[in-house]
C-alpha cells in the first residue's frame, strides 16, 4: 500500500478495522524485512549450533570469574555463577524457539480447527455450535492469559508440556477468530455454490474447497504467534513456574538476575532480554513475507 | 443512549456463567494435578505420619467429585466465606480486601500514565508525519511493544533505585515501618507505574498517531484549516477529538495485559497487591486463593471492558442507536 492511499481520507465505515491496520503497518518495508531475515539467519543456526558443539559451556560454572563484566574473555560477561552470557542465552534461545515453535503450532492447530467446525456449522445451519464455540472463545479471552498460564502450570507442575499445554490452551482464541471470520466470508463465493451445486458433500466443500482457502492466513497466524509463545514461556520461568531449572530458559536466566541487579551488575539481565526483543521482532518482520498481497481494489 | 443500560444488564448476566464456567476450568485442572491436596493441608505435619494413618484420613475425608467440590466451593463463596489461603496463612476474603485496593491503584496510575503519553506523542508523531520526531517516537514503540515488562522492569530497577538511589526498590513502605505514609506510597509507587504504563503507551501511541494523522486529511479539517483556524486549534479540537474514539477501543482491549503486567511488576517490585499474590498461590499450590484470585481477575478484566463500552457509546452516539 502505497503513503499517499493511507492518507486519502475515508470517513470511519470505510476503513479497515483499527487493530488490522496496526498489525499490518508492521515490516511493511523492504529494509526491514531484509533486516529481521539476516538477523533470524545468523541467530537460528547459532541457537542451535552452539550448544549442540559445546554441550557443557552453558552450564560451567568458573568460580573465578563471578559476575565478570563484559570483556574478551566474555563478551557478554559471565553471571553469578561464572557461566559464560553468550552461550547460555544462546542455549537459552533454543529452549524457546523449540517451546515457541511447538506451542504455536499446537495452538494453531486446535483454533483452526474450532474456528473451521464454528464456520462450517454455520453453513450446515447448525448456528448454535458455533454461538457455543464463540462463547467459548470469549470465556478464554476473559481470563488475562498469564494468569490462567500460571494457574495450569501451577496445577500441572513446572515441565516442558506443562508450559507448551499452557500456551496452547491460551492463545488458540486469535486463530480460531480469524478462520471462522475468514472461512464465513469464503463461503459466501460463488465457487462454493457451484461446488454445492455439483453435488458434493458438506464435509467435502469444507475440507476440499473452503478450508485450503484460509491456510494462507492461518500459517501466518501461526508464525506471529511464535515470539508471543516465546514471551509467554519466558514470563512464565521468570515467575518460577515454566521450565525445570537444568533447561537454560530467558526468562529463568532474567530471574536469577534480579540478585545481581541488586548487587548493582546489569548484564546478567540486559542480554535475555535483548535476546528477546530482537527475536520478536525479527520473527513479526519476517512475517510481512508471509502476508498476502494486498488485493486491487 | 438508551442502550447503555442494557448492554451493562447483559454483561452482568453473562459474568455469573463466565465465573462458573472458569471455576469449573480451573477445578477440573485441580482434580487432574499431580499435587496431594491432603499433603498441602497437613504442611510439615505430614512427615511424621505413617502411610496407614494417611490414608486413614484420606478415607476419612473422602474423594469427592469435581463437580461436588466445585458446588461446594460456590455455595461458600456466596455466603461470603472463601476459605483459608494455606500460603499466606490469612482468609482468603481478608486477602483480596487488603491487596486488590494496591492493584487497582497500580494499575490506575499506570492506564493514566499511559494514555497521557499515547495522546501527548502520539499527537506529536501525527502532526510531524514522517519527520524524525515521527520516526524515533514509532520506532520506540515499536520495541517496547516488543520488550518483556519484566525486563524493562529489572533494567528500571538497576537505573533509578541501584545506581541512581532515586526511588526505592520495591516494596509499599520505608524499612522499619509499616505504616503506609503519602510521601513514602508515591515514592514506592513511581518506579513500577512508570513501568507498567510504558509498556502499555506504545498501543495508545500508535492508535493515537494513526487516527489523528488520518483525520488531519479529512474534508472538515481541511476545511477548519481555511477558514484561518490555529493549527493548534486544529490539532486539539478536530483531529484529536476524532482521535479519542479507536483509544477507546485500545484500554478496552488492553484491559486483559494491563493485568498480565501487573502479575510480573507487582512480582518484581514485592507490591503487595492480588497480583502477585496469585503468583505465590501459585508456586505454592495454594488452591483455595489462586481459585478466587481467577475470578476477582475475571471480574476486572470484564468490568474494565464495559467501562471502555460504555465510554464509546457515551462518545459516539451512533454505536449501539443502528441496533435500537
Amino acid at each position: 500500500m502505497s503513503e499517499a492511499s493511507t492518507l486519502a481520507w475515508r470517513p470511519a465505515h470505510q476503513r479497515p478495522p483499527l487493530l488490522v491496520r496496526a498489525r499490518e503497518r508492521v515490516g511493511r518495508s523492504r529494509t526491514a524485512i531484509a533486516v529481521s531475515l539476516v538477523v533470524l539467519a545468523v541467530l537460528l543456526p547459532a541457537a542451535v549450533l552452539v550448544p549442540w558443539l559445546d554441550p557443557t559451556a552453558a552450564t560451567h560454572a568458573d568460580i573465578t570469574a563471578v559476575y565478570s563484566p563484559p570483556s574478551a574473555e566474555h563478551v557478554l560477561g559471565t553471571d553469578g555463577a561464572g557461566r559464560d552470557l553468550l552461550v547460555r542465552t544462546l542455549a537459552a534461545l533454543r529452549t524457546s524457539f523449540l517451546v515457541g515453535l511447538v506451542a504455536a503450532a499446537v495452538a494453531t492447530l486446535i483454533g483452526v480447527t474450532v474456528g473451521a467446525l464454528a464456520a462450517a456449522t454455520v453453513s450446515w445451519g447448525r448456528g448454535a455450535v458455533d454461538q457455543l464455540l464463540m462463547r467459548l472463545v470469549d470465556a478464554v479471552n476473559a481470563v488475562p492469559h498469564l494468569v490462567l498460564g500460571v494457574v495450569i502450570v501451577a496445577m500441572l507442575g513446572p515441565s516442558v508440556s506443562s508450559v507448551i499445554t499452557s500456551i496452547a490452551l491460551t492463545h488458540w482464541t486469535t486463530p480460531a477468530r480469524l478462520v471462522r471470520a475468514e472461512m464465513l466470508s469464503v463461503q459466501g463465493r460463488d465457487f462454493v455454490d457451484v461446488a454445492i451445486v455439483g453435488g458434493a458433500s458438506r464435509w467435502r466443500v469444507t475440507m476440499r474447497h473452503v478450508l485450503p482457502q484460509v491456510a494462507s492466513r492461518a500459517l501466518l497466524a501461526a508464525v506471529l504467534m511464535v515470539p508471543h509463545a516465546i514471551w509467554h514461556e519466558s514470563a512464565l520461568s521468570f515467575l518460577g513456574l515454566g521450565m525445570p531449572p537444568h533447561l537454560p530458559s530467558l526468562g529463568a536466566m532474567i530471574q536469577d538476575a534480579q540478585v545481581a541487579v541488586f548487587a548493582g551488575h546489569w548484564w546478567p539481565a540486559f542480554w535475555p532480554g535483548l535476546a528477546l526483543v530482537v527475536v520478536t521482532l525479527a520473527v513479526s518482520g519476517a512475517a510481512a513475507l508471509l502476508r498476502p498481497r494486498e488485493r486491487a481494489l | 443512549m438508551r442502550s447503555i443500560p442494557r448492554l451493562v444488564g447483559a454483561r452482568l448476566a453473562l459474568l455469573l456463567p463466565l465465573l462458573a464456567l472458569v471455576t469449573l476450568v480451573v477445578f477440573a485442572l485441580a482434580a487432574n494435578s499431580p499435587f496431594d491436596p491432603l499433603l498441602a493441608r497437613l504442611g510439615s505435619r505430614a512427615f511424621s505420619m505413617s502411610g496407614s494413618e494417611l490414608e486413614a484420613l484420606r478415607m476419612a475425608q473422602g474423594e469427592p467429585s469435581v463437580l461436588a467440590q466445585w458446588a461446594t466451593w460456590w455455595g461458600d463463596a456466596l455466603r461470603g466465606d472463601l476459605g483459608v489461603s494455606l500460603s499466606l496463612r490469612q482468609e482468603v476474603t481478608q486477602v483480596i480486601a487488603e491487596r486488590l485496593p494496591w492493584t487497582l491503584l497500580l494499575m490506575a496510575v499506570a492506564l493514566v500514565l499511559a494514555v497521557g503519553t499515547g495522546l501527548v506523542l502520539g499527537t506529536l508523531a501525527a502532526v510531524r508525519s514522517g519527520g524524525w520526531l515521527d520516526r524515533v517516537v514509532t520506532g520506540t514503540a515499536y520495541v517496547v511493544q516488543a520488550s518483556p515488562v519484566f525486563w524493562v522492569a529489572l533494567l528500571g530497577m538497576w537505573l533509578f533505585a541501584i545506581v541512581l538511589g532515586w526511588v526505592p526498590a520495591g516494596g509499599l513502605t520505608d524499612p522499619g515501618s509499616d505504616v503506609v505514609t503519602l510521601g513514602a506510597l508515591v515514592r514506592h509507587l513511581a518506579l513500577p507505574a512508570v513501568v507498567l504504563g510504558l509498556s502499555q503507551a506504545p498501543w495508545f501511541v500508535l492508535v493515537v498517531r494513526d487516527t489523528v494523522r488520518e483525520e488531519l486529511a479529512a474534508p472538515y479539517v481541511l476545511g477548519a484549516w481555511g477558514r484561518g483556524v490555529s493549527t493548534p486549534r486544529v490539532v486539539v479540537r478536530h483531529a484529536l477529538r476524532s482521535g479519542l474514539l479507536p483509544m477507546v477501543t485500545v484500554l478496552g482491549v488492553r484491559v486483559p495485559e494491563l493485568v498480565t503486567g501487573a502479575v510480573l511488576v507487582e512480582t518484581i517490585f514485592s507490591w503487595p497487591g492480588i497480583a502477585s499474590a496469585t503468583v505465590t498461590a501459585a508456586t505454592s499450590v495454594d488452591f483455595g486463593l489462586l481459585a478466587a484470585l481467577t475470578v476477582v481477575t475475571t471480574v476486572v478484566v470484564v468490568l474494565g471492558n464495559l467501562a471502555a463500552d460504555v465510554a464509546y457509546r457515551l462518545l459516539d452516539p451512533r454505536v449501539g442507536a443502528a441496533h435500537e
